[in-house]
């Protein structure tokens, strides 16, 4: 018997005596545990989450509420030249030199307003291109009212290192992507994607950050110091 | 009714006046009160070390001595627990364990039992002081009792009621832990000292006298002996 | 007392002594509680939430096996290796056979607790590898070679002040006290390590079944990096981490976040389903996913505590625990510390060696209140306590009890017991304090009260 064997041999023989069901102290359930029935957690999720409102508005309000609390930049534009403008300002007050990008429709209108030397992700690169990069501008799969969350994939926003080791991280977003909460998100990621998920699924809240020392809050541990979400 | 108390051992040796208070108390509302004089503990401390065998010697008599109890009443939220909700577990899978399931649903603690059973909180009490209030950690978190207490103190006259910081925060007794672990409960009894002094309270009043005693213990040896109560020496006073 | 036991008593002794430290820890700790009480407010019922996340977990151990094997079918569908290590020893030997294979020099590492509950760096260290701590709190207690002080919170006990000196000393890095400069040191060492680091190495914090991945919970993006540059990933997780569905994480993300830091979610939440994927622009060639037992089915088996193993390392009973607040981490010997280490290690480590973790507790049960998936934490530890005496009574505590019984529900001899404190008591006044005092344990930092002159009992016998 192979180590798998074993492992799943001493589950079943543990499994043989009945667990009784949580907040049950003292009382003995002597039936087998349901399993027919979605799991609880996914299923309930919305009902205990803090609530979020129906309309656009309000779902737009608290996504940027939430951005404002995470520290990251987040700003809605009407049109696409506002969006462009506002990409010119901050490539002026950060003093890029150079970006990392995916050839996507939107990122790669981007690149083409900040008209800097690009490091391309698609067909493969060399991280020693990447590293010295000023900013990393992806698209994203969705906006998370609910917590202020930029949901990514490897392959909506360019692989896996492109959102997270350039020192900013720039999200072009349109507006439909906003989602009110989680249980919408992991419903979208699951329609979209199954059965053939990206390797890498990620929820990006706010700029990276750590609390090691002290406790005390510090933007820009190993991820971006800085991210901006820019939606049109 | 009649009200069968159960005086746990250290009220009985060491702070008589508190069970004497419940007497009087429950007599003054028109209730008998019989008090079993062959039991004096709950097992709590064979219990808590884990020797059930022996806790259960001490158990099986208190269960005997209850057995036809109208109601129970004790007035001590770690004794109070340990019959109505550790018995059960104590007594799972012997012959006694009906009895201990009967008796633990007729056991109240003493705050509880007037609150929630007799729906009493107004008890002609009087006592001008400033006064703050432990939870002992098995009346709070077995027991779930914490708006009792607070509605009984409400309607006393004259009493100012200060709630401390950390009120929830365990004082470090945890009964043989006291003295199993003695570096560990002094420093949480400390922090518990720190939060009672920072009150302002004249007076220290609980529910659960082991945690008294060992918080006054603390503050006597520091110097600061602030005056100790337990609930009833307080709803007594007229 | 057993070398452990003794281990854990001095250790206590002498960070509780420490006043400067107790207060730091209590200063942490209190920040935490004002954030996740903010946090827990806002769900629309988080207790409700509790008993939600508790049956899920409930239901996914009592159908561990299914669970496995479905969760390695679909890892295995997508090019992803996966391997059953039964123990500590064999979880070892996999990943030392893996870096062999890949002829492999430098590891970078994100946290995983599982790996030093292995002690996977010393073993790799030794075997010639370079092993380099990515997560700030890990990288530092590396550098101090100490294991963490907190599960979430490695560094937690150290001054920044502490820290400043480290770096200077250990990376000749010169650098202010503030942590935002120190982390900056930290963040440039880091960077390139993750460029040229052969391996990148990760925990997991659930392992969902129906879609074959692995969900990873951090703040910092290490762990992010740590996954996409090197050529091959591994990942060591325990077998008691597995969720039945992806929707599942939609409640146990922002309930991690909550209890374990105050936050609405965790600045990164990522799932792994695979390496990477043709069409992909980076990440792994080569993922390694290692399932570990560990004597979990042992804890499994005992079907009164099998809760425990619903455990997602939150870290908020930690937080919460007046014990850990007061004697911190490391005092505990061993690698999970706190409220659920006290519970698991007497399980996963010897009874019998490690029962003393749950008799340092005073049974006040703010441990359970606070854990996100109800896990009946210091009840627990009385059935510890209850295992460890009926497998080996102490002869001479089991004594006192029965001796205790007799006295307490006989008339006569509690009466006389009375009796004889009160003619004693005078003469304890002598000894009080003094190491000669047979209530020494109290009686060195407290008073005792005075014997009632008439007992309660005497009272009431007198007026009938």
């Amino acid at each position: 018997m192979n180590e798998r064997e074993k492992i799943l041999a001493r589950i079943r023989e543990a499994l043989q005596v009945p667990a009784p069901p949580p907040g049950s102290h003292g009382v003995h359930s002597a039936g087998p545990v349901p399993v027919t029935g979605p799991s609880p957690a996914g299923v309930e999720a919305r009902r205990w989450l803090p609530k979020v409102g129906s309309s656009f508005e309000e779902q737009l309000a608290l996504f940027a509420k939430n951005c404002a609390d995470l520290k990251a930049n987040f700003q809605a534009f009407a049109t696409w030249e506002e969006l462009s403008a506002a990409l010119i300002q901050l490539r002026e007050a950060e003093h890029w030199r150079s970006v990392a990008s995916h050839q996507a429709e939107l990122s790669g209108r981007a690149c083409q307003t900040l008209n800097l030397p690009v490091c391309w992700t698609d067909r493969g690169y060399d991280v020693r291109e990447m590293e010295p990069c000023d900013v990393g501008v992806t698209e994203c799969d969705a906006l998370i009212a609910q917590t202020g969350s930029v949901l990514v994939t490897s392959r909506s926003a360019g692989g896996r290192a492109l959102s997270v080791l350039p020192p900013h991280h720039v999200v072009i977003a349109r507006r439909a992507q906003l989602v009110a909460d989680l249980p919408a998100a992991f419903a979208l990621i699951q329609q979209k994607y199954a059965p053939a998920y990206p390797s890498m699924i990620s929820f990006i809240t706010g700029p990276s950050r750590t609390g090691d020392i002290e406790r005390i809050l510090v933007l820009g541990a190993h991820g971006p110091k800085k991210l901006t979400i820019y939606c049109v | 009714m009649t009200v069968t108390l159960f005086v746990p051992c250290f009220m009985d040796a060491l702070f008589p006046q508190a069970g004497i208070s419940m007497v009087h108390l429950l007599e003054r509302l028109g209730h008998q009160v019989v008090c079993p004089e062959a039991i004096a503990c709950c097992g709590q401390p064979p219990f808590n070390s884990g020797y059930w065998a022996e806790a259960r010697s001490v158990a099986g008599p208190v269960l005997a001595a209850l057995k036809d109890a109208e109601a129970v009443v004790i007035g001590s939220g770690s004794c109070g627990a340990m019959v109505k909700i550790f018995y059960p577990d104590l007594f799972a899978g012997t012959p006694q364990a009906a009895l201990a399931a009967q008796v633990a649903a007729r056991t109240w603690e003493f705050s509880d039992f007037l609150v929630t059973k007799l729906g009493v909180t107004e008890l002609g009490a009087r006592f001008p002081a400033r006064v703050t209030f432990h939870d002992g950690c098995h009346g709070l978190r077995e027991l779930g009792i914490k708006a009792a207490p607070r509605a009984l103190l409400g309607k006393v006259r004259g009493l100012e009621l200060i709630e401390m910081k950390e009120a929830e925060t365990c004082c470090g007794f945890g009964g043989t832990f006291a003295t199993k672990f003695p570096a560990i409960s002094t420093a949480m009894g400390e922090g518990k000292c720190h939060s009672v002094l920072e009150t302002g309270a004249e007076y220290l009043v609980s529910n659960d006298l082991s945690c008294l005693m060992h918080i006054h213990g603390l503050l006597s040896r520091q110097g600061r002996p602030l005056k100790i109560l337990h609930l009833a020496e307080v709803l007594v006073q007229q | 007392m057993n070398a452990n036991a003794r281990q854990f008593q001095e250790a206590a002794q002498r960070v509780t002594g420490d006043l400067r430290q107790r207060q730091f820890i209590r200063t942490a700790l209190g920040n935490y509680e004002t954030a996740r009480d903010l946090r827990k407010a806002s769900f629309q019922s988080w207790e409700s939430a509790r008993q939600t996340a508790a049956t899920t977990k409930w239901q996914a151990i009592n159908h561990l096996d299914t669970h496995l094997q479905t969760l390695a079918a679909n890892l295995e569908a997508r090019g992803t290796k996966v391997h059953w290590a039964g123990n500590g020893a064999q979880a070892r030997e996999i990943i030392l056979g893996i870096l062999r294979d890949k002829k492999a020099r430098s590891i970078i590492k994100s946290k995983a607790m599982t790996s030093e509950e292995i002690h996977l760096n010393g073993a790799l260290e030794q075997a010639g590898f370079e092993v380099m701590e990515s997560d700030l709190g890990e990288f530092i207690v590396q550098l101090r070679h100490e294991t963490p002080y907190h599960i979430v919170f490695p560094s937690m006990h150290l001054t920044r002040g502490q820290i400043r000196e480290l770096f200077e000393k250990e990376l000749g890095a010169t650098s202010s006290d503030n942590p935002e400069e120190l982390t900056m040191v930290a963040r440039r060492v880091m960077r390139q390590k993750y460029i040229t680091a052969d391996i990148g190495f990760t925990g997991g914090n659930f392992a969902i079944a129906e879609t074959g991945m692995i969900s990873i919970t951090e703040n910092e993006g290490n762990s992010r990096l740590t996954a996409a540059l090197p050529k091959t990933m591994v990942t060591l997780i325990g077998i008691e981490k597995v969720l039945p569905k992806l929707a599942d994480l939609a409640l146990f993300l922002p309930m991690l976040a909550t209890a374990g830091a105050g936050q609405t979610l965790t600045c990164y939440n990522t799932m792994y389903g695979g390496p990477r994927q043709p069409g992909e622009a980076d990440g792994p060639e080569e993922w390694h996913v290692v399932l570990l037992d560990n004597r979990r089915t042992e804890l499994l088996a005992d079907a009164g505590q099998r809760d425990a193993l619903h455990c997602i390392r939150c870290g908020a009973c930690l937080n919460v625990c007046p014990i850990f607040r007061n004697v911190g981490g490391h005092t505990y010997g061993t690698t999970y510390s706190g409220p659920i280490g006290s519970v698991i290690t007497p399980h996963l480590r010897g009874l019998q060696d490690w029962k003393h973790l749950s008799n340092a507790s005073s049974l006040c049960g703010a441990c359970t209140e606070a854990c996100p998936v109800k896990i009946d934490l210091h009840h627990h530890l009385l059935q510890n306590r209850r295992n460890a005496a009926v497998e080996k009574p102490a002869y001479w505590e089991r004594l006192g009890y029965r001796i205790f019984g007799i006295i307490a529900n006989d008339p006569f001899f509690w009466s006389l017991t009375k009796k004889l404190g009160r003619l004693g008591q005078p003469l304890h006044r002598l000894v009080k304090g003094a190491t000669l005092d047979p209530a020494g344990a109290w009686t060195r930092t407290r008073d005792l009260p005075p014997l009632a002159r008439v007992s309660f009992k005497e009272w009431w016998r007198n007026r009938s």
